[in-house]
């Protein structure tokens, strides 16, 4: 009874499947769920889609996402990488197309200099005073 | 009828915290006031008028009430029972009262049972209480009202996320909650102790089992909430430095810090000023977290802008509070002395590193957090994720664990390293040569080398406070602590394992293929559709094989919900006791394949594990004090009769 009313569910969600379907064969992007045939490139393609963030998600990079947008880029990221490009210069394209936003990895520039100037300040505050203080008890 | 009862035991309880206040204030002066007769009994009635309207929205929950705004927007009649129940939590107003209640709960228990204090401090910890209490109530009376009615009444629900239709997260917020609400008996305990300046070492002995009882419920919370997102997000993924994890994990490392000075100012007297100033950042943690989560600010800044009438609340009772405590914490740290002092060779010393390098994570994972709110204010859009918070956050970390492989050791004031040489070179050894091992086995990142290296070192070395003791007459808070200190060297185990050793397969099958992946076989044997009360799935039926033994089941699904669409993956784990098999079924392909993806992830478990471990070491040692203050309290009762019978013969 339950098989039945599944199937039911599936025929009667189908016409909504459609849309979907069309689109999956507009640009076919065979990466999005398969790996690189050399293993070595496919690591150097992993590391780099767990630093490209997800734009469609919250918080999940491209390599944790089922989002059609996360699979397209892998399938960017793995085709470039297979081709023969460097990680940073696949990154650069695509921070280029999507600004910072798209890159996890931290790097210095205008807007993110204070997330490691703050830490390298405070710790050097801390360590001061601490020295200070313990100077004073002796 | 019975929202409206809810609404009203709410509004009294409003009213009892107002009362409480004013008794509290008025108590704690110099010369006492009549009304501070009325804070006990106000604390405890409120705590009751809580409960009672905390257990009305379940009633309505329980019973699909349509009429009720906050059902019909979050319940739908389908549901199984503890979803309907677990709906009166999962949402924004219902959430709020479970704050105000578990807060109003724990500050009834202080009323009723806390009397080792002095009077007057008392009233003010419950005085201070009832404030934070009358923000989080007029918050919920006036913005966020979970009673208010719905006319007409819709035929049916909206239902809930399915992603939380699970049972798993169906007790996650609550712990969490309990969790971050304890918290504030710590903040109103360092409030109290402040304003009647009495910062003393019986302080730091009350406000510790409110402080170990909150941790372990966030330990808990964090550590299910890891799981949970593991096995329904589908990818393996365990933690993603999300800014709601974050909000849970803050609190945990000022709760974590609070710990460690509060048991410096209970043995020793000393860090006076900086135990009440953890007091204060820890609860102030939990309410920035509550801010973040329920802000509607993480979605998007400008969102946020355009309807800012709850965020704007929080962050009103947040600088209200945190603003407050921080004041009276300047006009008054002066007068609290500075307490013992101590050589930096001594466990304080090693509970200060603790508590320095405990605070400087915080602080990173806060501007970490925050970084990318501040900038997309001023439409600069950045990320801050795993690869910033992961090496930064290990500059802290793993000198913290450093020392933690020694300071248990250490005696109180002023030790030498030569009296506990051995065994910190015994640890340090091994830990060392699984450093050279897992470095010429096998090409892993730094991080994870050093994270294997640390948590055997400090595994050996957490039960070395065990030697040369009698067991059975040892306090059972020092088993908490090794116990405590061990599950973090199992969860940092787990950790480095997994990001250095796991292997992912991702394929499109066929029907009958067999998929290597590390040790195992994987086969699919067949994909047929499933269903259930509100969900219909694809379901892979799948055999699997560890090293070519025994063929085991795996059963991922594809799940699609309908109220409201939703599509959700169910993967299949396969456990083993040095990992987890991770089996998730995506999309057909168009030529009739079906996408698998697989990992194979060595020693995953562990790091959940670790957490439990964590969460009983500090039940224990919240046995071990308990326990300890009921055995001291009989025996001054005793002595107190004894006096007052020679007394009574002279």
């Amino acid at each position: 009874m339950r098989r039945l009313v599944a199937l039911l569910a599936l025929i009667l969600a189908l016409p909504l499947a459609v849309p979907v379907l069309g689109q999956d064969s507009l640009p076919p992007a065979p990466y999005a769920y398969q790996q690189l045939a050399d293993p070595a490139l496919e690591a150097k393609a992993q590391d780099l889609m767990i630093t490209l963030r997800c734009l469609k998600c919250q918080s999940q990079s491209i390599a944790d996402s089922d989002a059609p947008m996360a699979g397209d880029m892998r399938h960017q990221v793995r085709t470039r990488i297979a081709a023969g490009e460097e990680p940073e210069a696949v990154r650069a394209w695509l921070v280029s197309r999507y600004g910072d936003y798209v890159s996890y990895k931290p790097h210095l520039s205008s807007s993110t200099w204070p997330l490691f100037a703050i830490p390298v300040i405070v710790v050097l505050v801390a360590g001061f005073a601490i020295a200070r203080r313990m100077r004073a008890r002796k | 009828m019975i929202p409206e009862i809810g609404l009203a035991a709410l509004w009294l309880a409003a009213a009892l915290a107002a009362l409480q206040l004013l008794g509290g204030l008025l108590g704690a002066g110099e010369n006492g006031h009549p009304l501070a007769g009325v804070v006990r009994p106000a604390a405890v009635l409120q705590a009751g008028l809580c409960g009672l309207s905390f257990l009305c929205l379940l009633y309505v929950f329980a019973l699909t009430d349509l009429s009720v705004l906050l059902v019909a927007n979050n319940s739908h009649s389908m549901k199984p029972l503890i979803f309907k129940l677990a709906g009166a939590w999962g949402n924004h107003e219902g959430s709020m009262l479970l704050w105000v209640t578990v807060m109003a709960l724990a500050g009834g228990a202080i009323a009723l049972i806390e009397r080792r204090l002095p009077e007057r401090t008392m009233l003010a910890t419950l005085g201070a209480q009832a404030f934070v209490g009358l923000g989080f109530y007029a918050f919920l009376l006036l913005s966020s009202n979970p009673f208010e009615r719905l006319v007409p009444v819709p035929p049916e629900g909206n239902g809930l996320n399915p992603l939380l239709q699970d049972i798993g997260l169906a007790f996650h917020p609550p712990t969490l909650y309990v969790g971050y609400v304890g918290l504030s008996v710590a903040f109103s305990f360092a409030v109290g102790a402040l304003l009647t300046r009495s910062v003393t070492p019986e302080f730091a002995r009350v406000m510790r089992p409110w402080v170990l009882g909150a941790w372990i419920f966030l330990t808990i919370g964090i550590t299910a909430g890891s799981y949970w997102a593991y096995y329904e997000l589908g990818w393996g993924g365990w933690w993603f430095w999300d800014p709601v994890e974050n909000a849970s994990l803050m609190p945990w490392l000022a709760a974590t810090a609070l710990l460690h000075s509060a048991s410096v100012l209970a043995a020793r007297d000393a860090l006076r000023t900086w135990t009440i100033m953890l007091g204060v950042v820890a609860f102030s943690m939990s309410m920035v977290g509550t801010f973040l989560v329920r802000s509607g600010i993480l979605t998007s800044v400008h969102a946020f802008a355009v309807d800012p009438e709850r965020g704007s609340f929080i962050l009103a009772l947040l600088a209200i509070n945190i603003g407050g405590a921080l004041a009276v914490f300047a006009t008054r740290a002066s007068t609290v002395s500075e307490g013992e002092r101590f050589s930096p060779m001594s466990r304080e010393g090693a509970l200060v590193v603790n508590n320095v390098m405990l605070s400087a994570i915080l602080g990173i994972v806060l501007l970490g957090t925050l970084y990318p709110l501040l900038t997309e204010a001023f439409d600069v859009k950045v990320s801050v994720g795993p690869p910033y918070f992961d090496p930064v956050g290990a500059i802290f970390f793993y000198p913290m664990l450093a020392v933690l492989v020694i300071g248990p050791l250490l005696r109180w004031r002023k030790d030498s390293f030569a009296r506990v040489k051995w065994p910190v070179l015994i640890a340090a050894a091994l830990g060392l040569a699984v450093l050279v091992a897992a470095a010429l086995l096998s090409d892993i990142s730094l991080l994870a080398l050093l994270g294997l290296a640390l948590s055997v070192a400090v595994a050996v070395s957490s039960f070395v406070p065990l030697r040369g003791r009698s067991l059975r007459r040892l306090p059972i808070a020092v088993w908490g602590m090794c116990i405590g200190h061990f599950g973090l060297a199992v969860a940092l185990f787990g950790m480095s394992a997994d990001s250095a050793f796991q292997q992912e397969r991702l394929i499109a099958s066929n029907v009958g293929d067999v998929v290597n992946i590390g040790p195992w076989q994987a086969r699919l044997d067949a994909v047929k559709p499933a269903a259930g009360p509100n969900w219909v799935a694809m379901e892979a039926e799948m055999k699997v094989s560890y090293q070519g033994g025994e063929w085991r089941d795996a059963r991922p699904q594809a799940r699609h919900f309908w109220t409201p669409p939703q599509e959700t993956s169910e993967v299949a784990l396969i456990t083993r006791w040095n990992g987890q098999l991770y089996v998730a079924i995506g999309n057909q392909t168009q030529d009739g394949r079906w996408q698998l993806r697989l990992w194979w992830k060595p020693f995953v478990t562990w790091i959940w594990y670790g957490g439990l471990l964590i969460a009983l070491g500090g039940s224990l040692a919240l046995v071990g004090r308990v326990a300890g203050d009921l055995r001291r309290r009989s025996a001054k009762g005793k002595l107190a009769e004894r006096r007052e019978e020679q007394e009574a013969s002279a």
